[in-house]
């Protein structure tokens, strides 16, 4: 076995020689130096104490992850259950859109539905989560809705609440869900169904049994497109979600804001970073494969 | 159970059977088509309405955002004029100023990251090298670390960085169009590398074979017959790595400097402080800005996939 290899490989080395590692120099120290370094550096900055004027000081200390754990742990919580509900509505609305896009006849037709999902979504996402702010404003368009409608008798607090940042947030990251999922359900055979119809499968069974479990792939890159960025989501919540909505990434800014508290703020990256991670391994695990 | 064995009753228990089933397939299949009709209404409706809304009311003759009092073009003659209400932040050479600064690091940003991208997706496809599925997966990193987080990084980075020279060289270096284009181009470039190395992957090696048969050597080979077949994907990577730029907006906001706001930061500026008819009409300005960019990519993209 292993003499196989260093024979394969040897063999291969004598047709192709060791080349090309000097065109990936140039993007290795480039992201060695301007992305991985900062994040060891805010790895380590996360256990420095804070000294006057918001310096970073000796010494090292676990103090800012004890704050955490004690003052910021409900606002963490918050956060992953706003990114995990994110997601499911995301998944709920998402799959069945991608299914009718792939289910479309023409190739055209597919196309344009397509074209529509993505658009909006090329707007500048800034741009995008304003249109919310003035929807959902006590004299946006919503309430007025609502109060022509005589649904309701005085305006509803929409805007800063968490129900916006959820808005937001679907409304930002859907395309994320839809696209892979689409991709999946593109490359789905629906000869399968046909088989599953003749030996008895209703439609039920059908989705169940043949097309869910085949387009999982696309159901997980999807959800773990739209869970890492709203983990990490900043200006939704800033935006839309005043005091009520506040995020682990509202948390990070602060501290980074004027002198602010920048070994906590680290810390509170780090911790962040820790949560993205263990969702990348679930994805390994689960739907890394395809 | 004990079951008569006469063929006359198992058919209507059969019969039976099947009709109750087929007829709760018949319900579960009408649910799916009607939910099947439905969702794509709303979530269109969903995403198009906020954006048709935010344009309508750019128009609108009132300072309300609730109801259409007619057209106007007020709100874009303020904002050309100068003419914005006083508690605005606001001011036409500002606007263009950051609009221009945005245009400077998206530019620079795209050429450096797409020769930096191009060349480690061609050494991934092609190279044979250790540390290989290191740079793979370094690469896919900036794609799945938060924003934020990549942001306030950089930040710190930067402010370690300059600490150090200055206690060396005495002089300190300031946040500005230099750290945000490194920024970018960090970001960037793994964008550049996935659409290049889509293209490489769908490109014949044997193309390049026969180039260096006939005689071509490495560098020929390269520009007279790699390049131009992977040129279509390097010209998406870079739109695609323009567009990222321009659109950027947490990276530049914990990157930049006094003096190098670029448009989404000046943007945000303007947002926090609330809602006023001028700041829809950018909005729409923007959109529009942007739809047409974009339009202009596909047709691009467009035209050299059918040359190919």
């Amino acid at each position: 076995m292993a003499f196989n290899r260093s024979f394969g490989t040897a063999a291969y080395t004598i047709r192709q020689k060791k080349s090309g590692g000097l065109l990936a120099l140039p993007a290795v120290l480039w992201l060695v130096l301007f992305f991985l370094l900062p994040l060891a550096i805010v790895f380590f900055v996360s256990f420095m104490s804070r000294g006057p004027r918001g310096t970073i000081v000796f010494p090292l200390t676990l103090e800012h992850y004890n704050r955490i754990f004690d003052i910021f742990f409900p606002v963490i919580v918050d956060s992953v259950r706003i990114a995990l509900v994110t997601t499911v509505i995301c998944l709920l609305v998402g799959y069945p859109l991608a299914f009718f896009i792939s289910t479309r006849k023409s190739r055209r037709a597919q196309q344009i539905a397509l074209f529509l999902v993505i658009l909006p979504f090329w707007t500048n996402f800034l741009v995008r989560t304003y249109a919310w702010r003035v929807l959902l404003g006590g004299d946006g368009p919503v309430n007025n809705l609502l109060l022509s409608l005589g649904l309701i008798e005085t305006p509803l607090t929409l805007l800063n609440t968490e129900f916006a940042v959820l808005v937001g947030l679907v409304y930002g990251f859907l395309p994320f869900m839809v696209l892979p999922i689409y991709a999946s359900i593109e490359r789905f055979d629906f000869r399968l169904v046909e088989a599953a119809y003749d030996l008895g499968a209703n439609d039920w069974h059908a989705f169940w049994r043949v097309v869910f479990p085949l387009t999982l792939p696309g159901v997980v890159a999807g959800c773990i497109l739209v869970l890492i960025p709203s983990i990490g989501a900043f200006v939704t919540p800033d935006l839309l979600g005043g005091t009520e909505g506040l995020m682990i990434g509202n948390l990070i800014q602060t501290q980074f804001r004027g002198t602010g508290n920048w070994p906590l703020g680290s810390a509170l990256s780090v911790v962040m970073m820790a949560m993205v991670s263990l969702g990348l391994i679930v994805y390994m695990r689960f739907g890394g494969q395809n | 159970m004990a079951r008569t064995l006469s063929p006359s009753r198992i058919t209507t228990e059969t019969i039976h059977y099947d009709a109750n089933r087929i007829r709760r397939d018949m319900a579960v299949r009408k649910i799916g088509k009607i939910g099947l009709l439905l969702n794509p209404i709303f979530t269109y409706f969903f995403l198009w309405a906020p954006i048709l809304l935010l344009v309508i009311f750019s128009f609108n003759d009132s300072r309300s955002v609730s109801t259409w009092r007619g057209f106007t073009l007020r709100w874009y003659n303020n904002i050309f004029n100068d003419i914005v209400g006083t508690e605005a932040r606001f001011s036409t050479g500002l606007m263009l100023n950051a609009l221009g600064n945005s245009l400077f690091v998206g530019i620079i940003a795209t050429i450096i990251a797409t020769i930096i991208g191009t060349a480690v997706a061609l050494s991934l496809a092609r190279g044979n090298y250790p540390g290989k599925r290191f740079v793979d997966s370094l690469l896919y990193l900036p794609v799945v670390i938060p924003e934020i987080t990549q942001g306030v990084s950089l930040l710190i980075f930067f402010n370690v960085l300059f600490d150090f020279m200055s206690t060396v060289t005495g002089q300190r270096a300031q946040f500005g169009f230099g750290t945000i284009i490194i920024a970018h181009v960090a970001f960037n470039i793994s964008y550049v590398a996935i659409v290049v190395r889509a293209r490489l992957a769908d490109m014949n090696p044997r193309l390049e074979e026969a180039a260096r048969d006939l005689g071509a050597n490495e560098w020929q080979t390269f520009w007279r017959i790699t390049f131009p077949l992977i040129l279509p994907g390097v010209i998406s990577g870079a739109l695609l790595a323009f567009t990222l730029s321009l659109d950027d907006f947490v990276i530049t906001f914990f990157t930049s400097g006094v003096g190098t706001t670029t448009l989404p930061v000046f943007v945000y500026g303007l947002l926090k402080l609330s809602v006023t008819p001028e700041i829809n009409a950018i909005s729409t300005l923007i959109l529009v800005v942007s739809t047409v960019l974009i339009g202009i990519s596909m047709l691009i993209q467009g035209r050299n996939a059918t040359r190919l």
